[in-house]
């Protein structure tokens, strides 16, 4: 029961994604990504070489901006991970990030 | 609790919670809070982002959609606002270090902030900016700094601040504002001067009281002695509550005197004026039972106006008072204001010591014009009533002839112009530098009457600035010197058979006034509050003990057994006051 419980919530989806955009992942693009995060009920973690963010705060992912070296790991941790995915991937191949995906990496806890 | 020493510039008790209002420019102190405060600490920084988002949303509705440069800020601040990351890692600062949620908000925010400024990329340093604006939209909700929250406050509140500007006094809502405490100051400050306009206590430099207090806190401003009190403990807040009330009856006493005239027992009678700062005030004194005006300061109108003031803002703030007391004297003091001072519309150059400065008569004597404008509005009120011109600070026969001789100049402008004025208005100096009360035997002859400044006339004979908290208690009107001055300058009155009135705070200090009265004063200018108290000082002594006092006093050669006899003798004649 538990396992199966536990199994339910730790739905793992990651991406890996390059920023094309010049101007990086500015306040702008931050705020959309913070809005379109907020959306979903799960955890989502943006990480680049030298730290993590927490997607849905945009004191922090401004941090993230701050820093940012051009390729993100986005990870989302959560009964709707796979929803969130997916549309932030979207968000991120679209205008305003000019993001390339690097590589999927769809895992399943356990 | 806490208890701050500073000078009482406005008598009275406040007992109330405390507004803390400052300049844009925050400066927040970091202060501990107590373990079991920091829920409620932690619900005041939830509630700050609330009030911040509320605020914003209303903006952001008010702008037009296509003002997408302004709304682009507005949208970054809110979404910082409705950062709960950052929220959480403030109240957990204000958790784990027991710190006051303004600070933890300003730490955070300034870290933050920080952090964006040493990036390299133009476009990421800029965003500090607006991690500043969040970190002051959230602190004016925890502060309550607006400028507005003094002109709508729902509750009485003491002023807790730095220093108060005309603008912010401006908007003083006379209904709520129970008291007012700054970290700066002295009598002529602005802080001093509403404060007594308005008649609510004050006390000035307090050195940072602006940081020792919360907002919020608990505060005992007791205008009377001087002192701050931060978060009083039960049994103070008793005590001074008990100490109002029999303040109040003792003011509901002194009412039934009113009406009935400042004369000893021995049928000395004695004459009771008061000391304004505003032409509103003037009512005070009526109601207090002055029987006229002894000291119309006029400083407000150079502090309070952005352009210096025309005649016909003089003659307007004359006129009310004038016609107040159409059967009495009024007497109007010329600008008293020191090159230390601002005035909106002019720049001085700083002096290193403004005391001995371009200030007051000095500074009219430079700047004719201004001079003569003041000058011609008094003139020409002179009509109206029993209107006296007092020249402030003179120091010796030069400057009283020079400034006579401008009084001269105006006057005779105005015969050009056939506007009337009172040919013969009497003409007085104040006595307040000890040259000018060593050689009062010869300005005697050149004016109609002296007006005793004690205050100055302290500081300048003792070397002692009494805001200076480290020499205030060498501020002493019972010092042997100035006694002597004071005794000198009564008695030089008297032989050129001049006015004298004594119009400085010693005027109204209860265990003074039996010996002013037996050096020969019978005139006493004051603060309108404290007209009824002296007068029933009056009423309860007798011409023969005063004389017999003051005999006694003048034998004496230390300030300290000077003021220990006072009140002790005080005490004994007149035991109610005490």
């Amino acid at each position: 029961m538990q396992a199966e419980g536990e199994a339910l919530e730790k739905l793992v989806r990651e991406i890996k994604v390059e920023i094309k955009n010049e101007d990086g992942l500015h306040m702008r693009p931050a705020m959309q990504f913070v809005d379109v995060a907020s959306r979903f009920s799960c955890d989502i973690k943006v990480s680049n070489p030298q730290c993590e963010a927490n997607g849905k705060s945009i004191m922090q992912m401004s941090m993230l901006a701050a820093t940012q070296g051009s390729r993100l790991t986005i990870r989302a941790e959560g009964a709707d991970a796979e929803e969130a995915i997916t549309a932030l991937k979207e968000l991120v191949e679209g205008e305003q990030f000019r993001g390339v995906s690097v590589e999927d990496v769809p895992e399943q806890n356990n | 609790m806490e208890i701050r020493k500073g000078i009482g510039v406005s008598p009275g008790i406040a007992i109330a919670r405390s507004l803390v209002i400052d300049s844009e420019e925050y400066r927040i102190p970091r202060r501990s809070i107590m373990n079991s405060q920091r829920k409620a600490e932690m619900r005041r920084v939830r509630e700050a982002f609330g009030k911040a988002v509320a605020e914003l949303t209303e903006l952001e509705a008010a702008l037009d959609i296509g003002e997408s440069k302004v709304g682009d800020i507005f949208a970054v601040h809110s979404r910082f606002l409705r950062d709960r990351s950052l929220r959480k890692k403030i109240t957990d600062l204000v958790f784990s270090e027991c710190l006051t949620a303004e600070y933890a908000v300003s730490t955070i925010l300034r870290e933050i902030a920080t952090h964006f400024a040493q990036v390299k990329d133009a476009y990421i340093s800029e965003r500090a900016a607006d991690i500043y604006d969040v970190e002051r939209r959230l602190l004016r909700h925890l502060l309550g700094k607006k400028r507005e929250d003094v002109a709508h406050l729902t509750e009485e509140m003491v002023v807790i601040a730095h220093q108060l500007s005309p603008t912010q006094t401006a908007g003083f809502n006379k209904t709520f504002v129970k008291g007012v405490a700054t970290d700066v100051g002295g009598r002529t400050s602005h802080s001093a001067i509403v404060a007594r306009s308005l008649g609510i206590p004050a006390v000035v430099a307090l050195e940072d009281i602006s940081e020792a207090v919360g907002v919020g806190d608990a505060v005992i401003v007791d205008g009377n002695r001087g002192v701050v009190i931060i978060n009083p403990d039960e049994e103070t807040v008793r005590e001074y509550e008990k100490y109002l009330q029999d303040f109040a009856r003792l003011e509901h006493e002194l009412d039934a005197i009113r009406d009935m005239p400042a004369v000893t027992r021995d049928g000395v009678r004695v004459e009771l004026l008061g000391n304004i700062e505003f032409p509103d005030e003037s009512e005070v004194v009526l109601a207090k039972g002055g029987e006229g005006i002894g000291l119309y300061r006029t400083e407000f109108l150079y502090l309070y106006n952005q352009q210096e003031p025309t005649e016909v803002d003089h003659y307007e703030a004359y006129v009310k008072a004038v016609q107040a007391f159409s059967n009495s004297s009024v007497v109007i003091r010329t600008m008293d204001l020191g090159a230390d001072k601002y005035t909106p519309s002019r720049r001085y150059t700083p002096e290193p010591n403004p005391c001995l400065g371009l200030r007051s008569i000095r500074l009219c004597l430079q700047d004719l014009a201004m001079f003569k404008t003041q000058l011609r509005a008094i003139l020409r009120t002179s009509v109206l009533g029993d209107v006296k011109i007092m020249f402030p600070l003179i120091t010796n026969l030069e400057e009283l002839r020079h400034a006579k001789m401008i009084l001269h100049d105006v006057m005779e402008d105005l015969d050009e112009e056939s506007i009337p004025y009172k040919h013969d208005i009497e003409v007085g100096i104040m006595i307040e530098t000890p040259s000018a009360a060593l050689t009062a035997g010869t300005l005697a002859r050149d004016v109609d009457f002296f007006s005793i400044g004690t205050n100055d006339l302290i500081q300048y004979t003792l070397a002692v600035d009494r805001s200076n908290e480290r020499v205030s208690s060498l501020f002493s009107a019972g010092e042997p010197a100035v006694l002597r001055l004071i005794r000198a300058v009564v008695q030089d009155a008297y032989r050129a058979k001049i006015g004298l009135h004594v119009c400085g705070e010693m005027a109204s200090e209860p265990e003074y006034i039996m010996l002013l009265l037996g050096l020969g004063v019978r005139t006493f200018s004051l603060a309108p509050p404290m007209i009824p108290e002296v007068k029933q000082i009056i009423r309860s002594v007798t011409m023969t003990d005063c004389n017999q006092l003051t005999r006694k006093i003048l034998t004496m050669n230390s300030q300290r057994q000077i003021s220990n006899y006072l009140r002790d003798a005080a005490r004994k004649i007149i035991p109610e006051v005490f």
